[in-house]
Parts: structure tokens; C-alpha cells; sequence
């Protein structure tokens, strides 16, 4: 999924390394770089509905930071706040310094992109694109330029005249897109920018944006409960669970190292096993659990201390799967029957039955077109995974 | 057996308009093209069924255009239609004016208040129009509710009955429903996300009406309009109730030649001229309509 980071950007004659941008880019570890927007302790209740709970948050000038989590989870409110469509109950939001308190969202310097696209049925495409311009008084002349050059970005030139109904569902999205940066806001909000479009287009504009965003070095904030999008885009993401932050990281932070269950689960896939830290041999650790006979060996990371209750958290890709018995001494061996396999081109998905009836998920890249000893149903399968796979949650 | 049923049911509309429009309008038509007699029924020629043919064209030939002569000579009935449609014309701004602001407050308020508030505009139909205007004249006399208010303010006496301001109340009043009603649909339906990107793109709320949510209302109040100012332009009990002598509308004008001259062919000539006054405003919806269709499609 990093992969796509390095990819360089098509724009208009230069191409920019968006690898090289990327690699250093981290002014959230940086103590002395200022955040463009912060929340402070903001909470906002709908009701005896707690939509958003204590959050605070820093986004940095340049970043591209998702907001991340399931239906309900209150990142559209939080998005919403920032716009000025919502008041937070309490907390503070400042933007390059200055609290939005009080500031209606016709006078806030960031511009959204709807999920609805709500673009002007009654308005042309250039229209649509022309009239956050026209609200600043900008010249005549100087709007019209302003537009040709936003459709020129997106792409939709020859459609300037048609109205939103006589476009498809992309170029719609794309409009909305020119109308939300015509205005080269300070920080532009995208709320679910990419669910009306089909998996193919959905691809293709993400790496879009992504260069967009580079190119224009403006400040992106994106709402999704998409996780491959906020992985694919964001250089941070935050995981929301009921109006609170579980974890705010990068995409491989997030994956690689979840802060908890939630985040685990979330993300991917993943085995979950219960089991209790008998022993801590540093750099290692000894878990017991009851579906590993000889019990676990991993690293001792963050692991509490013996004696202690947790969960292993082991992705499906981390694991291994093999119709022969590991050499004597590998550590992490489980066995089981196959009793599913989920073919899905690239990869395949073994659903293997424990002993106890317990069911793990084990993938495999089919990096090969033709396997010697395919691996079938019922077959008996040995299951192994290194040390360094696991993570170590506490309960 | 199937395939015809439903066949049937599509001429009924045109049955309808067949018995209750065409028909109608060609005996009027007839009557208009015909001569004021004394008798029963007070016009000539009638057609002579035992003829035949001969009895026919005789008949045909017999008809004249003396009454629409007649009515371009007369001033009168000029100045009465000019008259109607100036009152049709105010009446129709006035309810624009009343009814945008209604409209507006019911399609922003919460379902179950816009379901009430729609209900209480649907209301003054179960009582009927011809006492609601009577009850006007009670409210405009001189010694009516109004004076009596107007009193308690302590402020001078209006006399309003059977002047044009009574005629125009009157119209305002009655007609205010169905410039309203067009009016709610077209507000209610349309996508708050839109005010929205409006103020995110830098409009204040004010500029976002004109830009956005009356831009999107036009459809409803060309609808509105038109459903008011029809029957406005032929409307006949609120003038005759509430107008004095100053009040000259062509209904009453139809209304006199047909009962207290008896002169069928006159009034039908001035019913005639009415109509094909308003075709065109009615053709003008028609088109609209259409266009409306085809943008939603």
C-alpha cells in the first residue's frame, strides 16, 4: 500500500516525487512545527446522543489527514464543526491560529466537498466552479481564468456549458472537486469523496487527489469509512469509535501496530488469540494460550508483565500455511483442517478449523499461476508465523 | 380482452374534456355567432332538423360575427377587460408577495408542523368560497371587524367595502391557497446540501436565496402565477360582493349580459374573447410543464 506514495505525479509537465516529498514528511513529530487547525477537547451532543467526545486533534499545514471509522462514529460531525455547520457543545477549533468560534461558514477559509456533490442543478459547470469567486467580488475576467484553469485540472473542459444532470457520476464528482479549490482555500474537506463512484474510478482518483494534493500543497482533511482510502491517501489517519479517537497514526502505524482491539479488528483482518504472559525473556516473550500446545514466543514490545491477560493480534498475511510439518524447534506452530477457501485471484484465503472448533484466517499471494500440491479442502495444514508477526494488546 | 381495458381508460381523460370542454365551448361558440331574438330560447337562427341539408345550411348561413362587432365598437367591455387583467395582475403579485414568505417558514419547519400548517391552508376550502367572500363584507363594512380594530388602535376608520382595495383583498384572499400550494412543493423538495455548499462557498443567507433556493422556486411560482392568475381574470362573485360600481371585471360584465339583458349571443361573444385571452398564458404553462418534465427526466 506505500507503494502508491512513491508513485510521481502527473501534473501538467513537471513531475514531482511524491516519494521523496513524502518520506520526510512528518511535521507531527517535529516539537516546533505549528498545526494548521487544531481541535481542542471538542465535544458536540445531538440529544442524549454523544456524537463527538473530547477529541483533539492537530492537522498540520501540507498534510493529507483521514478521518476514519464506521457510520455513526462522529467524523462527519467533526468535519462538519470545522466547516461551521455545527457548534461544538464545548471544546475549542482554531484554524492558523485563529478560533473559529462564532465565525459563520460563509466566512471560514476552507472550502468541502460534499458527499452529495450538491452541485447548483440550475447553474452550468463553470457557473458551479464560478460562484465561491463571485462571492469574494473577484473580477470578471479574473473568475472566467480562474475557471478555465480549475476545469483544465479536472479535466472537464468541453463539458463547461452542460448542467450537473447532463454529467455522469464522475465528472459530477469532479466538478464538485473544482468548485471546492476554485476559491484555493486554506484547508479543503472532503466528506466520502469517492462513494458514488464504482471501484475502478474510485482507484483512479484517489491517486488523483493524491497528486492534486501535492501539487496544489493544500491542506486535504477526508471523511471515509473506506479504510483501503484513508490507508491509500492519508499520511495520517485517525480511527474514530463513538465520537472518540481509538488511534491517530500512519497508515502503517495504524495497521502494523494497532493501539487496541478496535483498531485491530477494524483495519484488515486479523487473529485474535487470548492468552496470558507467562514468562518475559527479554527481548522476548512467553504467552500461554489454549490453541497453541507449545504457547507463543514473540517479541516482548509493550508486552505487560507476566502473569498479565492479553490478546495476540496476528494479520492473516503474517501467517504462513503449509501441507508439511515445520522442522522441530519452529516456534508459533498451529495445526487444523482447512474448512474454507476464499479464492480471490491475488490472493487466496484459507479459513483453517483449530482444535476447539476455533476458526483462523490465514492469506496467501498466489505469486505463482500453477501450484504443485494445491491445497484443498479437509486437508490437515501446519500454520506458523514468526515472532515479529504478533502483536501484543492488553486487555 | 386483457389489452383493451386499459386502452379504454386512456380516452376517459379525453371523454371528459370531449363532454365537459369541447362540447361547451361550441355551443357557445354557436350562441356567440348567433342573433339576439325575443323568445325562448332568446336567440336566433335554430337549426331546422326536418331540412335536412337545406335546413342545415341555411342555419350556417345564418350565422354572423355582428356580436363580436358589436363588442370591438364598445369601449366598455374593452375597459372591462383591461380591468380584469390589470386586477388579475395585482391580485397575482399580492399573492406572490403573501404566499413566497409562507411557503417558505411551512417547507423550513419540521415534518410534523409543515403537515399542520399545510392542512391550514387546505382548511378554508371545507367551507364554502361564496361565504367566505360574504364574510368579508362583514369584515370590511363600516361598522365591521376592521373599523373596530382599527378603532381600538385609535386609528381613523377605512372605509374599504365595494371599493377596488375590497376587490383585491378579496382576490388576494381566496386565490392565496393555490399560489401557496405550488409553491411549498417546489421549496420543500429542494436539497438543503445546497445552502450549504452555498455558505461554504462564501454566500451569506440572505445572498443564498436569491441565488440558489428562489432560482430553484421558479418552476413553482410560474405554476403558482398561473393558477392564480386564470380564474382571476373571470372571476365574478368577489367583485360583484366586495366591488363597488369602480370595480369593473369581465365576469360581472358576462354575468349581466346573460341574466339581466338576456342577451345569450352578446355574453357569449365576451365569454369567447375571454377565453382566447387566456389561451396564451395557458399555452405558456403548458409549455413550461413540459420543460420541467424534461429537466427532471
Amino acid at each position: 500500500m506505500s507503494a502508491a506514495k512513491g508513485r510521481p505525479a502527473k501534473a501538467a509537465g513537471k513531475r514531482l516525487n511524491i516519494g521523496a516529498v513524502r518520506s520526510s514528511f512528518a511535521p507531527w513529530n517535529d516539537p516546533a512545527a505549528v498545526p494548521l487547525v487544531r481541535f481542542e477537547g471538542v465535544s458536540k451532543r445531538f440529544g442524549d446522543h454523544t456524537a463527538v467526545n473530547d477529541v483533539s486533534l492537530d492537522i498540520y499545514p501540507g498534510e493529507f489527514f483521514a478521518l476514519l471509522g464506521p457510520s455513526g462514529c462522529g467524523k462527519t460531525t467533526l468535519m462538519r464543526m470545522l466547516a461551521g455547520f455545527e457548534t461544538p457543545d464545548a471544546g475549542r477549533i482554531t484554524l492558523g491560529g485563529e478560533d473559529l468560534a462564532g465565525i459563520p461558514p460563509h466566512r471560514r477559509p476552507v472550502n468541502m466537498m460534499f458527499q452529495s456533490y450538491a452541485l447548483f442543478p440550475h447553474l452550468s459547470v463553470e457557473q458551479n466552479v464560478a460562484f465561491g469567486l463571485k462571492q469574494e467580488g473577484m473580477p470578471k475576467a479574473e473568475i472566467a481564468a480562474r475557471v478555465v484553469e480549475m476545469l483544465d485540472l479536472v479535466k472537464l473542459k468541453p463539458f463547461a456549458r452542460r448542467k450537473p444532470d447532463q454529467l455522469s457520476g464522475g465528472q459530477k464528482q469532479r466538478v464538485a472537486l473544482a468548485r471546492a479549490i476554485a476559491r484555493k482555500p486554506k484547508m479543503l474537506l472532503l466528506d466520502e469523496p469517492l462513494g458514488a463512484l464504482d471501484k475502478k474510478l474510485r482507484e483512479e482518483t484517489q491517486f488523483e487527489l493524491m497528486d492534486l494534493q501535492v501539487e496544489l500543497g493544500m491542506t486535504f482533511l477526508i471523511v471515509t469509512h473506506d479504510q483501503e482510502e484513508a490507508m491509500v491517501m492519508a499520511d495520517r489517519i485517525a480511527l474514530m469509535r463513538e465520537g472518540e479517537i481509538a488511534q491517530i497514526g500512519r497508515p502503517e502505524e495504524v495497521y502494523e501496530t494497532p493501539a487496541n482491539r478496535y483498531v485491530a479488528e477494524f483495519l484488515g483482518d486479523v487473529n485474535l488469540f487470548e492468552a496470558k504472559v507467562s514468562a518475559i525473556e527479554h527481548p522476548m516473550a512467553r504467552l500461554a494460550a489454549a490453541e497453541a500446545t507449545d504457547g507463543f514466543y514473540v517479541l516482548d514490545d509493550d508486552c505487560p508483565p507476566a502473569g498479565s491477560a492479553v490478546s495476540l493480534a496476528v494479520r492473516p498475511e503474517k501467517m504462513r500455511i503449509s501441507l508439511d510439518p515445520p522442522p522441530a524447534g519452529t516456534h508459533n506452530v498451529l495445526t487444523g483442517e482447512i474448512w474454507d477457501i476464499g479464492y480471490t485471484g491475488d490472493w487466496t484465503n484459507y479459513i483453517v478449523e483449530l482444535p476447539g472448533e476455533r476458526l483462523i484466517r490465514v492469506a496467501r499471494a498466489n505469486a505463482s499461476r500453477f501450484v504443485d500440491r494445491p491445497i484443498g479442502w479437509d486437508d490437515k495444514v501446519w500454520v506458523t508465523f514468526d515472532a515479529d508477526a504478533g502483536v501484543v494488546l492488553e486487555q | 380482452m386483457k389489452r383493451t381495458l386499459p386502452r379504454l381508460s386512456a380516452l376517459i381523460p379525453y371523454a371528459w374534456l370531449l363532454v365537459f370542454f369541447a362540447l361547451p365551448f361550441l355551443l357557445v361558440l354557436r350562441l356567440s355567432l348567433s342573433d339576439s331574438a325575443l323568445a325562448i330560447p332568446p336567440y336566433t337562427p335554430r337549426i331546422d332538423w326536418g331540412g335536412g341539408i337545406d335546413g342545415v345550411r341555411a342555419f350556417i348561413d345564418a350565422l354572423d360575427f355582428d356580436t363580436y362587432k358589436a363588442l370591438v365598437g364598445d369601449s366598455l367591455y374593452f375597459n372591462a377587460y383591461i380591468s380584469s387583467l390589470r386586477f388579475a395582475l395585482e391580485g397575482t403579485v399580492l399573492a406572490l408577495l403573501v404566499g413566497y414568505p409562507m411557503a417558505y417558514g411551512m417547507a423550513r419547519c419540521k415534518p410534523g408542523t409543515r403537515s399542520l400548517l399545510l392542512m391550514a391552508v387546505i382548511l378554508p376550502f371545507w367551507t364554502s368560497f361564496l361565504i367566505r367572500v360574504y364574510a368579508w363584507v362583514g369584515i370590511l363594512k363600516p361598522q365591521g371587524l376592521l373599523n373596530a380594530g382599527l378603532g381600538l388602535l385609535g386609528l381613523p376608520d377605512a372605509d374599504l367595502l365595494y371599493t377596488p382595495a375590497a376587490v383585491q383583498i378579496g382576490l388576494v384572499y381566496s386565490y392565496l391557497p393555490f399560489m401557496v400550494l405550488p409553491l411549498y412543493a417546489a421549496l420543500e423538495k429542494q436539497d438543503h446540501t445546497l445552502l450549504e455548499a452555498a455558505a461554504d462557498l462564501g454566500s451569506p443567507p440572505w445572498k443564498s436565496f436569491w441565488q440558489v433556493t428562489f432560482p430553484l422556486s421558479i418552476p413553482g411560482v410560474i405554476a403558482g402565477c398561473l393558477l392564480c392568475f386564470i380564474p382571476m381574470v373571470g372571476e365574478f362573485v368577489i367583485p360583484d360582493l366586495l366591488g363597488g360600481p369602480g370595480s369593473l371585471m369581465i365576469g360581472r360584465s358576462i354575468w349581466m349580459e346573460f341574466f339581466a339583458n338576456r342577451d345569450w349571443p352578446f355574453a357569449s361573444a365576451v365569454a369567447i374573447v375571454l377565453l382566447i385571452t387566456l389561451v396564451v398564458p395557458i399555452v405558456l404553462y403548458q409549455r413550461q410543464q413540459v420543460k420541467a418534465l424534461e429537466a427532471g427526466r
